[in-house]
């Protein structure tokens, strides 16, 4: 019964996140820039703004220039998470992939490295009176729901073990639309709920900035309104 | 650490840091509003004259308008992460603690009623993400926060996805105008170069006139005859300047240094008194129309002319709308020389002079000034010179130090892309806008305390007319004379000696020699 709902709500969220987002993006792209816009100074060519993107994205090096507290929380969730989701794809191949098994131990001090980042951004939103001023209740509730997958995730790993080998079955099974039992344990639950939620709100709120920045006119447009004429149209961008 | 983590400062008393967080007070600015536009000013513009019944469905309608045609607005709307990186980059919210002044309290102004009316979580969950309908109460706010922000990009200098809060004032503005609330400031302004050509209202006859005072003035002083044409068909390059720099001080001093510097080159050039304004205020009210229809002015006037290519003069917004907007909304622009820019920038015109080596430059007849360098917000942040990305910083800075030996930098966190607006850009030059110009000025004005106690620096050097005009009113209010704020082209024409030129006589110079400051270098030049 529980299994059956578990993966029916894994179904609907992964078709909510995934058409949801893809329709956002498709929406923003549709939209027309009429105007240069490129924040400068900004590189002259397409290769320079590729350059520009991943050294934002990787480095997050605005946010070093802007704030180093913000910049050391802020970087510290988005990488640690990101090691954690590849650490979460042994649960969803057979045979392991050899670089996923690579990051395995790595992933785990990441669950670490994540909780602290998050600890951190919400203490700054609570005792910074500047952020506490700008932030909407939905803007904690998202540090809590990332914290609630985090915390019972690691709950998981460290204090109350679960048949781990019984949930990858039932990932497995998802995929090949083949159900199987999910262990019904609390954290289990908890924990799966939770990013079932997340990957449900993803198209509808501000986690949107992860498509977002790459649809930016000000970062993404090149740099040569002299040397190219601009005119706007559908889906340019540059 | 927990102190560092919590970075609220109490106060800002001391003048050594520009950029301390001041004491937060709600509310502080919320009764500095502009005068509203008159009726018939709007309606020149193609907006409604007064604010019209059911403005509420209307703004909401106009709203959803911009967020189909304008990318920027949708995605910046949407993206915020609240993260705090802009709340403390804002130097209106340095000089004035009140927090709708926070780059992000300013933009979720408009954001919060985006929300109600776009959004799944603002039309059912309105409390969860801070959602509000739109009220009188809200437009009101609008039309004071978004009148207290110069569109100068600062925020988004900082901000980790590159959200513009420029983009949003603008947006807000043109809504506002879509109701029949526009600020007389602007929107009088645009009316005036529809009809007479300039911001100032200068008409034909009296451009010529004072353009040929002006070219006597020049041949009193330095026995060469340099001319300024106007409207002189033929000529290959066509200037177009702000207006306030065929009237004002201490604009007028850099057209001088125009002129002086295109004489000494040898090119032909000329003024239009059709397109005599390079101002394009129709940026600050974030109507693409009105930018469009002010744009077209200077390429009929290039083709009436019969000009091959076109310079502009100091002028920061102006410099933005030219080189990113001018050949999109005013162009095409292919009957000009193709192998120039189009357009270009004087600054980019005088240092190519100087690499040439065709300007006889003698810097020792600006040794009476220790100067610093204000880098206007839309040059740094909206615009380029040169070929190579930060040209825009290089090539100003360039010129000075081939014109001056006494010139030092402000703090770096204050300069080139992190520059601080001098506080009346965007359309907030206007008296009715007087304390919060001199709050946002503050950050700007402590950074050049600070350069003033560590070097002796008495003059600030500004490629901006609205930066200049700031400065001349808010300069004393802050220890320094009216004049201290000077031209680029200022500080060129003073340097350049023309051939033929007779010689002044040096007495001037001993009077204003300044005592050497303390602790200052031997050759006085700093970076």
């Amino acid at each position: 019964m529980i299994s059956t709902l578990y993966a029916l709500l894994f179904y609907i969220a992964t078709i909510v996140l995934v058409v949801g987002v893809a329709r956002r993006v498709w929406e923003y792209w549709r939209i027309p820039q009429p105007v240069k816009i490129a924040l400068t100074p900004a590189p002259t060519t397409r290769s320079g703004v590729v350059v520009r993107m991943v050294r934002e994205v990787v480095l997050f090096e605005t946010l070093f220039k802007s704030n180093k507290w913000i910049w050391v929380f802020g970087w510290v969730f988005h990488f640690g998470l990101l090691l954690v989701l590849i650490r979460h794809l042994r649960y969803f191949t057979e045979p392991i992939w050899w670089w996923v098994s690579l990051l395995q131990s790595a992933g785990i001090y990441a669950g670490f490295a994540m909780f602290f980042g998050l600890i951190g951004l919400l203490i700054r939103r609570i005792v910074v009176n500047r952020v506490r001023y700008i932030s909407a209740p939905s803007d904690y509730l998202m540090l809590l729901l990332l914290l609630g997958i985090g915390f019972s995730g690691l709950m998981l790993q460290y204090v109350v073990k679960t048949d781990i080998v019984m949930v990858k079955v039932f990932f497995l099974g998802l995929l090949r639309f083949d159900l199987q039992p999910l262990p019904t344990d609390i954290p289990v639950l908890v924990h799966l709920g939770l990013v079932v939620m997340l990957m449900i709100v993803f198209p509808i709120s501000k986690l949107m900035h992860a498509p977002g920045v790459f649809l930016n006119p000000a970062l993404t447009m090149v740099d040569n309104p002299r040397e190219k004429r601009y005119v706007p149209s559908r889906a340019n961008g540059q | 650490m927990v102190e560092l983590v919590i970075d609220n400062k109490i106060s800002n008393t001391s003048i050594d840091d520009p950029l301390a967080p001041p004491c937060m007070t709600a509310g502080a600015m919320e009764g500095s509003k502009p005068y509203v536009a008159a009726p018939e000013h709007n309606e020149k513009l193609g907006f409604p004259g007064e604010l019209v019944d059911g403005w509420q469905e209307k703004a909401i309608a106009r709203m959803g308008e911009i967020a189909r045609t304008n990318r920027a607005f949708k995605v910046y709307l949407d993206t915020c992460i609240k993260c705090g990186a802009c709340t403390d980059k804002c130097h209106y919210y340095l000089g004035s603690g009140d927090p709708k002044n926070m780059p992000v309290a300013r933009q979720d102004l408009l954001r919060a009623v985006y929300r109600r009316y776009f959004t799944f979580a603002g039309k059912y969950f309105p409390k969860l993400v801070g959602a509000v309908d739109l009220t009188r109460e809200v437009l009101d706010d609008w039309y004071s926060y978004y009148h207290q922000c110069s569109q100068c990009r600062r925020c988004a200098v900082f901000c980790p996805v590159g959200i513009d809060t420029a983009e949003i004032s603008m947006a807000a503005r043109d809504i506002m105008d879509h109701i029949g609330m526009g600020q007389k400031y602007c929107n009088e302004i645009i009316g005036k170069v529809m009809d007479i050509g300039n911001n100032l209202g200068l008409n034909e006859k009296a451009l010529k006139a004072t353009m040929e005072d002006l070219e006597e003035d020049i041949e009193d002083e330095t026995g060469v005859a340099v001319r300024i044409p106007v409207d002189e068909k033929g000529a290959d390059i066509l200037l177009i300047t702000p207006s306030a720099d065929f009237f004002a001080e201490p604009h007028i001093d850099g057209l001088i240094g125009y002129a002086k510097v295109f004489h000494a080159a040898g090119v032909s050039w000329t003024v239009s008194s059709y397109a005599s304004e390079a101002a394009n205020f129709g940026l600050f009210i974030g109507s693409q129309e009105n930018t469009a229809i002010l744009c077209k002015r200077i390429q009929k006037a290039a083709k009436d002319l019969g000009v091959k290519r076109i310079i502009f003069g100091e002028c920061g917004h102006a410099w933005r709308v030219a080189y990113n907007f001018l050949n999109t909304l005013g162009g095409p622009f292919d009957f000009l020389d193709q192998n120039y820019p189009i357009p270009q920038h004087i600054l980019e015109f005088t240092w190519d002079q100087i690499e040439c080596g065709n300007l006889n430059l003698d810097k020792s007849r600006n040794d009476k000034f220790r100067l610093t360098f204000h880098d206007s917000c839309n040059v740094a942040r909206a615009s380029r010179m040169g070929d190579m990305p930060g040209g825009q910083f290089e090539i100003p800075r360039n010129v000075i130090k081939a014109v001056c030996n006494n010139y030092f930098e402000m703090p770096e966190e204050t300069i080139k892309e992190k520059t601080l607006c001098c506080g009346g850009g965007g359309g907030l030059l206007t008296d009715d806008l007087m304390d919060i110009r001199k709050k946002g000025a503050s950050p700007r004005m402590h950074a050049m305390q600070q350069v003033e106690q560590d070097h002796g620096v008495n003059h600030l050097v500004a490629i901006c007319a609205i930066c200049k005009t700031q400065f001349a009113k808010m300069l004393p209010e802050f220890g320094f004379e009216r004049d201290a704020i000077l031209s680029i082209h200022q500080l060129v024409s003073n340097a350049i000696i023309l051939e033929g030129q007779i010689d002044e006589d040096d007495d001037d110079d001993d009077i204003d020699e300044i005592p050497e400051p303390p602790g200052a270098s031997a050759t006085g030049v700093g970076s």
